[in-house]
């Protein structure tokens, strides 16, 4: 794959990569199979997605085992390190506006597309006129009570034993940073490994409480606003969770191979602010969707 | 994969790669990638540009002439998503590549593999997008906005294009993270955040804006596909939600947007303007402070693209005044390019031209959104052709003339060969005449209370929407007459060598370099004189 071209000794600028346009092409598989799976596609639709899918994996392996082969060869510079940093925030700062459009969606139904319909403000005469009887409320499933009768999940059992687990993640994944730090392997692999399963035990009760819902309490997708928010929301943070859990495994993988020494684990720092990223939510949700 | 040396790295090849396969798309070079991304929005203007004729063709007359009415409802969203996000921002996203290294004096962009990312995504998003021409039911039909209900209740393109601005915006974010990176990391030494380029600080300011609300269309259009596919509510009253709630999350992208689309324009402007004034940048910390403050107030202005759904008046009166507020800082910009002009020794080369041109043609097109502003007036202008005209003056005349402006100004450097001035000057002019035939019209149609997006009005409209038609297609013709000019540059190679200033007092770091410039901008740091920047010495 031709050479590593650091232009001159200043500066690092890598070589050609096929891995970008193997994953626009990726993407463009996944996303017209997808798009053909729900427009009631079958067989070719199903195809290209999980052939997308497939070359984005493929993608992602070849491209981050890429860049990890050339940080170990120690091709990478101090500037080169502070760009990949400023990427992750950056890329963090662009989830924290992509979970914002959904908790905006939260509290504008709640303050007021809701109390609107319920006649309040602006809004008596949509209520006179098309929703007669319908009174605002929180939880809802609107005035045409989509969904069927439901019952909410309290936030004071597994949300709250959720909550202490993501929280009691975020200090695992600092100490393990610390025995990085320090130089205690054992400890490092240990604390990794802890996050880890803490990270899988918030995602199974996370599945737990999803089922439960569906299965016994009537909340769905379907449940009005209420359904809406309340899923997209979770779901969407249950998603990140999934992936930083991911992330993590490749990175205690990584410790295990001793990628990483005291003050170069650019990796390891990325993927913890990132599982700090999905802990913030989490008591954004707690808060927002559970408790109030 | 051939072994590497640990250490010592550095074999300084200026030498391009070879195969056409490996240059192109395994690129990791910012001016390759910022070609790709020029030529890329070139084909989609005049992709977007051939929608916009189809629409004046049928409008040329009352009554229904050529086209089926939905296939026109189609040509007007499906022209604007290619003009926004295929022609307009990659072309900025293009000069970026192209300049910011050069103007920062860096050897490259901050990430370059994701630079390639970034722009490789956008053919395949598009084939996406214009996919849908062919389907079974057409393009999508309700507007670029994607207005719900009407929007996810097209056929089977719904979710091709909501997967499209997906693509799109994981572009768009990728792209601005490699620019922001590029900005704050990789400036020469003694390049200071003060002494940047204008198009540099305009650029950093833009790609902010772009990582912030990127996300929240995403989100947005993404509640649209769960409410189609998967039984949300979100923009359902039945359901508790509210339509409405889409136009807001919509427009708290779409403001921003605006500004994404008009911020490096003015920093291309505030480039061009010095250089044919012969004078340094007049105020140039204001100019960086006010585009800052047009950044701020863009994300609290949103509101009034939507006057007119009933909003509380409390609201109302907030959105007006805030977005009035927007005229001061850009007001603080039409000035200082004034000021900037005033007493120098100006020539008008075709950059100037189209710079100049921008001042006043910009400034029609922020007088007539200042009229918008106010909400009793907008309940009249609102959905009519008064706004088509308004956002055609900002961003035909406004961001479209600063990329004709920049590419004139800079193809020297790129190539190393002169365009040919006297075709330049004849594609200004009749640019100009022809784009004001096309769109000044317009505002009488609006007042007069002609609706946008409809293939058929009034008889009473028919003489200014003829007017308009000429001059559209005469504004569409012209283009191709830019188009020529290109060839003749870049590929015929017939204009005269270009030296390495290019023009008479151009200042910044990017005349410092060979015309055209290397394959590796500067790899080693420049030294940096504040006299040989644009807007002078600014410690005093």
């Amino acid at each position: 794959m031709g050479q590593a071209t650091a232009t001159s000794g200043v500066y690092y600028v890598p070589h050609g990569s096929v891995w970008p346009i193997v994953g626009s092409v990726a993407l463009f598989f996944l996303m017209s199979g997808a798009a053909a799976l729900l427009n009631g596609a079958s067989g070719m639709g199903a195809l290209k997605f999980w052939l997308g899918f497939a070359i984005l994996t493929f993608m992602l392996f070849g491209w981050f085992g890429a860049v990890i082969k050339e940080s170990q060869q120690g091709l990478y510079n101090s500037q080169v390190d502070v760009s990949f940093r400023m990427g992750m925030v950056w890329f963090i700062f662009s989830e924290v506006m992509f979970f914002a459009a959904f908790f905006g969606a939260l509290y504008y139904a709640r303050i007021f597309s809701v109390p609107w319909l319920g006649g309040e403000g602006d809004g008596f005469s949509t209520n006179h006129l098309l929703h007669q009887g319908y009174e605002a409320a929180w939880p809802t499933n609107g005035p045409g009570s989509l969904g069927g009768y439901f019952e909410t999940i309290p936030a004071w059992g597994i949300p709250l034993l959720n909550t202490l687990i993501l929280l009691v993640s975020g200090l695992t994944i600092t100490l393990a940073h610390w025995a990085l730090k320090v130089g205690k392997r054992g400890a490092l692999i240990f604390w990794m490994s802890a996050t880890i399963v803490l990270g899988i035990i918030f995602l199974y009760w996370q599945a737990y409480e999803y089922i439960h819902a569906y299965r016994d309490l009537g909340l769905t997708l379907g449940s009005g606003i209420y359904g809406s928010t309340f899923f997209m929301l979770t779901g969407f943070h249950g998603l990140h969770v999934t992936l930083g859990t991911i992330m993590l495994i490749v990175i205690l993988f990584r410790c295990i191979a001793g990628h990483f020494t005291k003050d170069n684990h650019f990796a390891f720092e990325a993927v913890a602010w990132y599982w700090h990223f999905v802990d913030v939510v989490w008591l954004g949700l707690f808060v927002f969707v559970y408790v109030l | 994969m051939a072994s590497y040396a640990t250490t010592d790295h550095h074999d300084d090849h200026d030498h391009k790669p070879t195969g056409f396969f490996e240059r192109w798309f395994m690129s990791t070079n910012h001016k390759d990638i910022g070609t790709l991304y020029l030529v890329f929005s070139l084909v989609m203007f005049l992709i977007g540009g051939a929608m916009a004729l189809v629409i004046r063709a049928e409008l040329f007359q009352p009554g229904l002439q050529l086209v089926h009415p939905d296939f026109f409802n189609s040509m007007t969203t499906v022209h604007a998503l290619v003009m926004i996000f295929g022609a307009v921002m990659p072309a900025f996203v293009g000069l970026a590549n192209w300049m910011i290294p050069m103007m920062v004096g860096a050897p490259d962009m901050a990430l370059p593999r994701m630079n390639n990312w970034s722009f490789w995504i956008m053919p395949f998003a598009f084939a996406l997008l214009l996919s849908t021409l062919f389907m079974d039911g057409g393009a999508p039909a309700g507007g670029w906005t994607l207005y719900p209900p009407l929007s996810i209740q097209g056929g089977n393109n719904v979710a091709f294009v909501i997967f499209a601005v997906h693509m799109m915006g994981i572009s768009s974010i990728m792209g601005a993270i490699n620019i922001i990176a590029t900005i704050l990391n990789m400036r020469a030494p003694g390049m200071d955040l003060l002494k940047m380029p204008v198009f540099v600080w305009t650029w950093l300011i833009t790609a902010f804006l772009l990582i912030a609300v990127m996300p929240v269309l995403a989100g947005a259009v993404t509640m649209l596909l769960t409410d189609k596919f998967f039984g949300t509510s979100f923009f359902s009253a039945a359901g508790g939600g509210d339509p409405v709630m889409f136009q807001h999350i919509f427009w708290f992208f779409g403001h921003p947007e605006v500004y994404i689309m008009i911020l490096p324009a003015f920093g291309i402007v505030s480039e061009i303007i010095p250089t044919f004034s012969r004078k340094p940048l007049f105020g140039y910390q204001a100019m960086v402070y006010a585009t800052a403050s047009i950044a701020f107030l863009s994300f609290i202005v949103w509101a009034h693209h939507m006057f007119t759904v009933g909003m509380p008046l409390g609201g109302q009166l907030f959105f007006m005044y805030a977005t009035m507020l927007i005229a001061v800082p850009t007001g603080v910009k039409v000035f200082n390019w004034v000021a900037t002009m005033w007493r120098g020794s100006m020539t008008f080369e075709t950059p100037m031209l189209f710079a100049v041109g921008f001042v006043i043609l910009f400034t029609i097109g922020g007088f007539s959104g200042l009229m918008l502003a106010i909400v009793p007036a907008d309940f009249q202008y609102h959905d009519t052709y008064f706004v088509v005209a308004h956002f055609h003056y900002v961003l035909v005349t406004g961001a479209i003339f600063s990329i004709m402006a920049a590419v004139y100004y800079w193809l020297p450097k790129w190539t190393g060969r002169m365009y040919n001035e006297t075709l330049g000057k004849w594609h200004f002019w009749l640019s100009t005449i022809t784009v004001n035939v096309l769109f000044f019209p317009q505002h009488f149609l609006g007042l007069a209370g002609m609706p946008r997006r409809i293939p058929d009005y009034n008889p009473a409209f028919a003489d200014f929407n003829m007017i308009s038609s000429v001059g559209g297609f005469a504004f569409g013709i012209t283009q191709l007459l830019f188009v020529w000019i290109l060839i003749d540059c870049c590929w015929l190679k017939r204009g005269a060598k270009a030296t390495q200033g290019v023009w008479e007092s151009a200042k910044g770091l990017e005349w410092t370099l060979p015309s055209p410039a290397p394959y590796h901008s500067f790899t080693t740091p420049p030294k940096i004189d504040d006299r040989m920047l644009a807007h002078g010495d600014v410690t005093h």
